[in-house]
């Protein structure tokens, strides 16, 4: 059943917003309400709850904190995420994306996205290319907008209506205009927003604040400028959010420091930690060392700390007899302060994981946390050094299970004195049907000058759909 | 002067050394690792390799790029230590697994990738500086000098954590790693030539334990030694070899009566 809503717009009531069955039968918003149900006699009618509406917003906008810590909503139907320097911690422009419509349509939402340079080209992309989701390359906004309708710059329709009696269909032409004239017949309004989608004047965004985030902010009499400023109001920060977390039982897992310019923008920084913490000290370090990273412009005039996430945390007696039970020892410290400095992914542990296939055997887990109990079956003879992708050799050896006689690597001819091997490796059918039948056989072998390699035969020697007999190095001993 | 006064001036000559020295500051350097092998430990003047110092591995020859048995002998080695090991990689071609064979079982390990040769010795520091590690293992090609090694040998001793400096260079005989460090001890360690899988039928195919020739090429307080050695086994113990592979022994000297 066709579903609008209609609010009234001081003379009549007219339709405020129509569902997708609505718009299909050529009922369109703003259109009188009466007209409407001549079209279509069974139609719902509900009325419009902008308050709601703004309501309904304003949540969404927080819960896309998830993907930066600056987002906003553009009422009536829009958010803004800006997602300067968080892109990669998703994958890329293009899996945020992705993952950002794919989250919204579990929830019922059907939304269409952008990345462009600016908002405003954003906002025009988003809404009039028909890409559901679209990414637009650093520097390509313009040539991106420039094809689309007058209309994708935010103007009044009325500024539309009037822009097109006189000709102008699409912003290329606006944009080729002389500015004089344009500005003299409908104002300010039209060379600004162009202006806000080229970039040429800059757009901030006033990012939400959802209710239920840790926050501290503070403000300056006179704007800062040095690290050493940040530093102290760093401090304080801490200690004010620190306190908050332990009356509650929780410690940051992640930190959102904004800075709030004199310009009007807000320049970010944003910590995690790999175990929750509330240690002033060890979260003011980590902070520290990103301070580089922020440029205060011409002063900055307000600081904001967010715990844009937080875990419980078992509260721990202050004195031990155990030395290593205190923070500044443990190694989660450690491993926040190296991974703060060189990005995320650069620590982990190893943990053992049940495959026979050599490079298949480790995988990479965090840090901090529980690690798998399984090991490695310590009887199997197995390299320090495993070379991937494994690299070809040439071999001699007889089939279809004797150890290679010599093999040349890098040019390198070696003879070889003794031999450990086979042992076989069989694919692991359930992962790819290409490796139904593979095979690999493992030697160990040492050369004449006590070097060690572990060396594979693709195949079993004998049967062809095992593998093509080509030998390689996988690892050093 | 007095044989008595001698030797009180002289000692106080060697306290001030040691103090100079920072020897016996905070104790550290009673705390020693054994390489299970009383003639190795016998040659390192702690005896045995001390812990709380930066210590230098290499390969030799060909070995150098690669420095699997400079790995195997710091994993040995911390394996033994009570703590966590850092271990910076430049490269990610290390298997956690081999290092679980010698003792060192992954829930102790952290690893950290730093992909500039300079940033390793960054995190080295880092490491270094956070007391309660049992060491840091550091895969290093670039260019150490005086003054980096000097900083992880302060950073090793003042905290008590151990470091070792595993250069790795795709050069065969880089004269850059003979250049002048701070660290205490310098080795290089390559496989050579493993004896019969089993010492009596020396026609059994197999291979047999690996060997490590472990030379000491600088040590303070110490002098140099080469030894060959049965590389570490599950408990990180290595032993010196008892007979040479495929080599005679040396022929008793003759003993001259006149």
């Amino acid at each position: 059943m066709p579903l609008i809503t209609a609010a009234n717009d001081g003379r009549r009531m007219v339709v405020a917003a129509a569902d997708r069955a609505a718009l299909a039968l050529g009922i369109r918003p703003a259109m009188p309400l009466a007209h409407a149900r001549a079209m279509v006699p069974g139609l719902t009618v509900v009325d419009a709850d902008p308050e709601g509406d703004a309501a309904a917003l304003a949540r969404l906008s927080a819960r896309s904190l998830r993907y930066s810590p600056l987002t906003a909503s553009d009422p009536p139907d829009g958010v803004w995420i800006d997602i300067t320097g968080c892109a990669h911690l998703h994958g890329g422009e293009a899996a945020l994306l992705a993952d950002l419509l794919e989250r919204l349509g579990h929830g019922g939402t059907h939304a269409r996205a952008a990345v462009a340079d600016t908002p405003g080209a954003a906002h025009a992309v988003a809404r009039f290319v028909p890409e559901p989701a679209a990414v637009i390359a650093p520097g390509a906004h313009q040539a991106a907008t420039a094809p689309l309708p007058t209309a994708a710059l935010r103007l009044p329709a009325e500024t539309v209506g009037a822009l097109r009696r006189l000709g102008f269909e699409r912003i290329v032409q606006l944009a080729e205009t002389a500015r004089g004239p344009l500005v003299r017949r409908f104002g300010q309004q039209v060379a600004l927003r162009l202006d806000q989608a080229s970039g040429r004047v800059f757009e901030p965004i006033q990012p939400v604040v959802p209710d239920d985030v840790l926050a501290h902010r503070l403000s300056f009499i006179e704007p800062l400028l040095t690290a050493e400023a940040f530093g102290t109001v760093i401090d304080e920060l801490l200690n004010t959010v620190c306190g908050r977390l332990e009356a509650i039982g929780q410690g940051a897992r992640r930190l959102d420091l904004l800075f709030e310019r004199i310009d009007g923008s807000i320049q970010a920084i944003r910590i995690g930690t790999a175990a929750p913490s509330r240690h002033t000290p060890h979260l003011a370090r980590l902070l520290k060392e990103r301070l580089e990273t922020v440029d205060p412009g011409l002063g900055v005039e307000a600081m904001q700390l967010r715990v844009s996430l937080a875990e419980t945390q078992a509260f721990r007696q202050a004195a031990g007899l155990v030395d290593g039970d205190r923070p500044e020892t443990s190694i989660a410290a450690l491993v926040d302060r190296i991974e703060n400095r060189l990005g995320p992914g650069s620590v982990w542990r190893a943990a053992a994981v049940e495959s026979d296939v050599p490079e298949r055997s480790v995988a990479a887990v965090r840090a901090i946390g529980d690690a798998p109990a399984t090991s490695w079956p310590l009887t199997l003879p197995r390299p320090v050094r495993l070379l991937d992708p494994p690299q070809p050799v040439e071999a001699i050896a007889l089939l279809p299970d004797q150890p290679p006689v010599a093999f040349t690597w890098r040019r390198k001819r070696h003879r070889i004195r003794r031999a450990d091997g086979p042992e076989r490796v069989h694919g692991e059918w359930w992962r790819r049907s290409a490796e139904m039948a593979a095979v690999r056989d493992y030697f160990a072998v040492e050369d004449e000058d006590g070097c060690r390699f572990w060396l594979f035969r693709r195949g079993d020697g004998a049967d062809a759909a095992t593998g093509d007999r080509r030998w390689f190095l996988h690892g050093l001993f | 002067m007095q044989p008595a006064a001698h030797i009180a001036v002289l000692a106080a000559l060697r306290a001030e050394l040691a103090r100079l020295e920072r020897r016996n500051t905070a104790g550290f350097r009673e705390k020693v690792v054994s390489f299970g092998d009383a003639a190795v430990d016998a040659a390192l003047p702690a005896g045995g390799l001390a812990l709380g110092a930066l210590h230098e591995l290499a390969g030799t020859g060909g070995q150098v790029e690669h420095g699997t048995a400079a790995a195997l002998l710091a994993a040995g080695l911390l394996a033994q230590v009570r703590g966590e090991v850092l271990w910076v990689l430049e490269q990610a071609d290390i298997h956690p697994p081999a290092l679980a064979a010698v003792g060192l079982t992954p829930e102790r390990v952290v690893y950290v990738r730093a992909r500039k040769s300079q940033t390793v010795l960054l995190v080295m520091e880092e490491g270094l500086r956070h007391r309660g590690l049992a060491g840091v293992v550091a895969e290093f090609s670039g260019a150490l000098g005086l003054t980096a090694s000097r900083r992880l040998q302060l950073a090793a001793e003042q905290s008590g954590v151990t470091a070792f400096l595993l250069r790795r260079s795709r050069c065969f005989d880089n004269p850059m790693l003979l250049e002048p460090s701070a660290a205490v001890t310098r080795w290089r360690v390559a496989t050579v030539p493993s004896g019969p899988p089993l010492p009596h039928a020396r026609e059994t195919p197999g291979l047999g334990r690996p060997r490590w020739r472990l030379d000491l090429i600088r040590c303070r307080g110490g002098e140099a030694h080469s030894w060959i050695v049965e590389a570490f086994d599950a408990t990180g113990r290595c032993h010196l070899v008892a007979d040479l592979a495929d080599r005679p022994a040396a022929a008793e000297p003759r003993r001259a009566v006149a």
